[in-house]
């Protein structure tokens, strides 16, 4: 009996020792493959005659960067080139991902509507805008419709606004010497209307008398800054409206034709899927509550944004992070019509130092930084709209 | 029941709004009038938005019927072969009509036996060989082909309608589909002559690498779900590594990678070109975008599942490949066709690092010297061929979804 109780399961049947074997197994075969890889590299490296290292980020770029928003000259170094492309990404992406969730929203509501051939159309555009290629929509809006724009000589003027074949020119603000003041100040009020906010709020709740708390607030934040401006006798900025001279527009932000096709094409690839989630998260709200709403007498408008959005938004929000992250990620493509932004600037960096590892690993880092930090925020709305579960 | 019906009584004779169903419904009892003002003129609000949205449709109409009718056409007409198949030698252009061939049989014999999907894309693909066949800048021997290609479908169909044992051997036809004609395209490594790959081009060389990236990221994709899923800690984090780390990444970056740095991998050499190079940076990045959807299905499955075949005494690979796997990839069918269009779609981005793909041929024809400023033409062409197959599979997936959920419940 005993020589039977020692006979211990076979090794291959372990299911202590059979993890930890396939486990070994798993590293040596991938460190051997990685090995190898690292090996080749090397020796790679060895024949073109390059070290290792991010020395090079130090010298000369001595490339030209069209749109950069950070000074930046041919002279700088090749870490500043990379920082610029990485600040365009920056801009094209907010811009983007403001305007794709304004059109995606619009869309996806106008695809609910009641209204037949507005729902009709809703689901043309996004038939069509997302089933072509995006890098496709990119070069026939800088081609075909922004490049055969007449020339900056012959600006087409539409209100303070000039388009030409070299981009747009809008109106926008400049600072001046106050303005810092100015930030400081109306974010002081800012904190101070939303404590008022929050007092009238709480006491309506207490009194129960209506106490206006949203239409009062507004009413104190816009008095103070009313105050200031009469202190100041001058606005937080300029409005610095562009102007026509002859052979160029004055005044205004300038906008280049690769800037704008890149924005719109990822602002309307992007907001036809927006609109498909917005749709989707707003018909995932069981239809009860709906009719819950209209039992008890709201109005539509009311049951939509008291009831259903916030149960829609908490379905929305996960989906809406990645899209928001893949057009940080499509963004790339900007390179393709010249927009110099982070694989932009990279791929000359490469091209010039042939330092192809370097500039893709700073490349990657840059890009995991970004999902990290849209993540990151991305959770904290989505802990902030949560369930509150019993 | 009756409850139901008095409250149909209610609803219309006081025409109290009781539910909010779509207005879309052709209510039986009322005219094609009726059912317009119902849905487009009800109150004035939505009156006014019917107005604003018919003009803009109507605009948009006729701007897209002007554009049609305005232009000649004749940078698309003149190098329709370019943009099909790129610079395929005329000689050997026999081995893309037997693939067409192939294909045309197969689809309709799909949409014989199985009907549902296969009959829009049997009609979507005779559409597209019609409307080839029958433009006049193509050239007799073409038209034949093609006309010989809606033959096949025709023919497809037809036996697949009557001859329902053949469903096993149409299976198995399209396993062999991809490896047959894309050997025959190569030329079977050397075994007829070689088709070099620097002479893909076109629509041609965008399907091949769609189709191979699809086929290649299968099994690794599924692996790298597995692994992800595994109770080992040193693989679960390799592969969540691997997966995150690719699906951080934009796919230019992983091109670029592809181009630049295998060739580094190997040691510096440049044996492999740039077309396979391509071929394995798009496969590792979509096999990260499958094994997320696959692993989604994997989770779809319940635990009984996994208890019961426990309980049958199969092992863990048993279960795995036998229980398990069919079931969460048929759940996931409708994602990873979705997974596919944005395949097929991505593929345009070789135009950047210099391929003549679909785009890529396009882009070169539009810096030819004769046809200067001629880019939307070309690029509608483009966009609408890219549209008709992205919004087919659509449609497929949409079905496959619906026809899945059916048979679910």
């Amino acid at each position: 009996m005993t020589s039977q109780k020692k006979k211990s399961t076979p090794l291959w049947r372990n299911k202590k020792v059979v993890p930890i074997i396939l486990q070994v197994a798993f590293v040596a075969v991938m460190g051997t493959l990685i090995w190898i890889l690292i090996q080749n590299t090397i020796i790679g490296l060895e024949r073109i005659g390059i070290n290792f290292g991010f020395g090079f980020l130090d010298s000369r770029a001595g490339f030209n960067i069209n749109e950069a928003m950070i000074d930046y000259s041919t002279s700088d170094p090749y870490g500043r080139a990379i920082l610029v492309g990485i600040v365009s990404t920056l801009r094209v992406s907010f811009f983007g991902i403001i305007l794709a969730t304004i059109i995606g929203v619009l869309v996806g509501i106008a695809k609910m509507s009641d209204n037949w051939l507005l729902s009709k159309v809703a689901s043309i555009y996004i038939d069509v805008f997302r089933n072509t290629p995006l890098l496709l929509q990119i070069f026939i809006l800088n081609f075909a419709v922004f490049l055969p724009l007449p020339r900056i000589q012959e600006a087409v003027g539409v209100g303070p606004f000039f388009l030409s074949n070299r981009g747009a020119v809008i109106p926008w603000l400049s600072v001046h010497e106050n303005t810092w003041i100015w930030l400081l100040l109306i974010a002081g009020y800012l904190i101070a209307t939303f404590f008022v906010f929050k007092w009238l709020l709480n006491k309506e709740v207490e009194d129960g008398v209506n106490t206006h708390p949203f239409i009062s607030s507004l009413v104190v934040f816009l008095l103070l800054n009313g105050i200031t401006f009469l202190i100041f006798r001058q606005g937080p900025a300029y409005l610095s409206i562009p102007q026509h001279t002859g052979a160029a527009v004055s005044g205004g932000l300038s906008l280049t034709t690769p800037f704008l096709s890149v924005l719109f094409a990822l602002t309307i690839f992007t907001s036809t899927y927006i609109a498909e989630i917005v749709r989707g998260g707003v018909q995932a709200v069981p239809k009860g509550q709906t009719e819950a709403t209209k039992a008890l007498g709201f109005r539509s408008a009311t049951a939509m944004r008291l009831v259903i959005f916030p149960q829609a938004i908490r379905i929305i929000i996960p989906q809406m992070t990645s899209q928001y992250l893949n057009l940080i990620k499509n963004s790339s493509l900007a390179m393709a019509v010249g927009f110099q932004e982070i694989v932009g600037v990279g791929n000359t960096v490469m091209n010039q130092s042939g330092r192809t590892l370097e500039v893709i690993f700073i490349m990657i880092s840059v890009y995991l930084l970004f999902s990290l930090t849209t993540s990151l925020f991305m959770n904290y709305f989505n802990k902030k709209f949560q369930l509150v579960e019993r | 029941m009756s409850n139901d019906n008095l409250q149909h009584t209610v609803a219309t004779n006081d025409r109290l709004e009781v539910t909010d169903s779509p207005r879309l419904k052709v209510e039986k009892n009322k005219t094609i009038g009726e059912t317009l003002k119902k849905n487009l003129f009800d109150g004035w609000k939505n009156t006014f938005l019917t107005i604003v949205t018919a003009l803009f449709s109507i605009f948009v109409i006729y701007q897209v019927i002007n554009f049609v009718l305005s232009n000649s056409w004749d940078v698309v007409y003149v190098h329709l072969r370019l943009l099909m198949i790129g610079q395929y030698p005329l000689e050997e252009i026999w081995r893309i009509w037997f693939a067409l061939y192939y294909a045309s049989f197969m689809i309709g014999a799909t949409w014989g036996l199985w009907e549902g999907a296969g009959k829009a894309v049997g009609l979507t693909f005779g559409s597209v060989f019609l409307a080839f066949a029958v433009i006049p800048w193509t050239t007799l021997n073409t038209s034949l082909n093609l006309a010989a290609c809606i033959v096949l479908i025709t023919a497809g169909y037809l036996i697949g309608h009557k001859v329902k044992k053949i469903k096993l051997a149409v299976l198995i036809l399209w396993a062999l589909y991809i490896p047959l004609t894309l050997g025959l395209i190569m030329g079977f490594g050397g075994l007829i002559d070689p088709v070099l790959s620097r002479n893909w081009g076109g629509w041609l060389l965008t399907v091949i690498l769609a189709s191979v990236s699809i086929v290649g990221c299968f099994p690794l994709g599924i692996l790298l779900a597995l692994g992800r899923r595994s109770s080992l800690p040193v693989v679960k984090y390799f592969c969540i590594g691997y997966i995150e780390l690719v699906r951080g990444m934009p796919l230019i970056m992983v091109l670029f990678i592809g181009q630049l740095l295998i060739p580094l991998f190997l040691g510096g050499s440049t044996g492999i070109d740039n077309v396979t190079r391509a071929m394995i940076a798009y496969t590792f990045f979509a096999a990260a975008y499958l094994a997320e959807d696959v692993r989604g299905g994997l989770q779809s499955i319940p635990t009984g599942q996994f208890e019961a075949a426990q309980a049958l005494g199969l092992n863990k690979i048993k279960t795995t490949f036998f229980i398990i796997l069919p079931q969460a990839l048929k759940a996931v069918i409708p994602a990873m066709v979705g997974l596919f269009i944005t395949i097929l779609k991505d593929t345009s981005l070789v135009a950047i690092i210099g391929l003549a793909d679909f785009l890529g041929t396009a882009r070169r024809i539009s810096n030819n010297p004769d046809y200067l400023g001629r880019y939307l033409e070309l690029y509608i062409f483009v966009a609408a061929f890219y549209f008709i197959f992205c919004y087919l599979m659509a449609y497929v997936s949409r079905y496959l979804e619906r026809s899945l959920a059916r048979g679910n419940s």
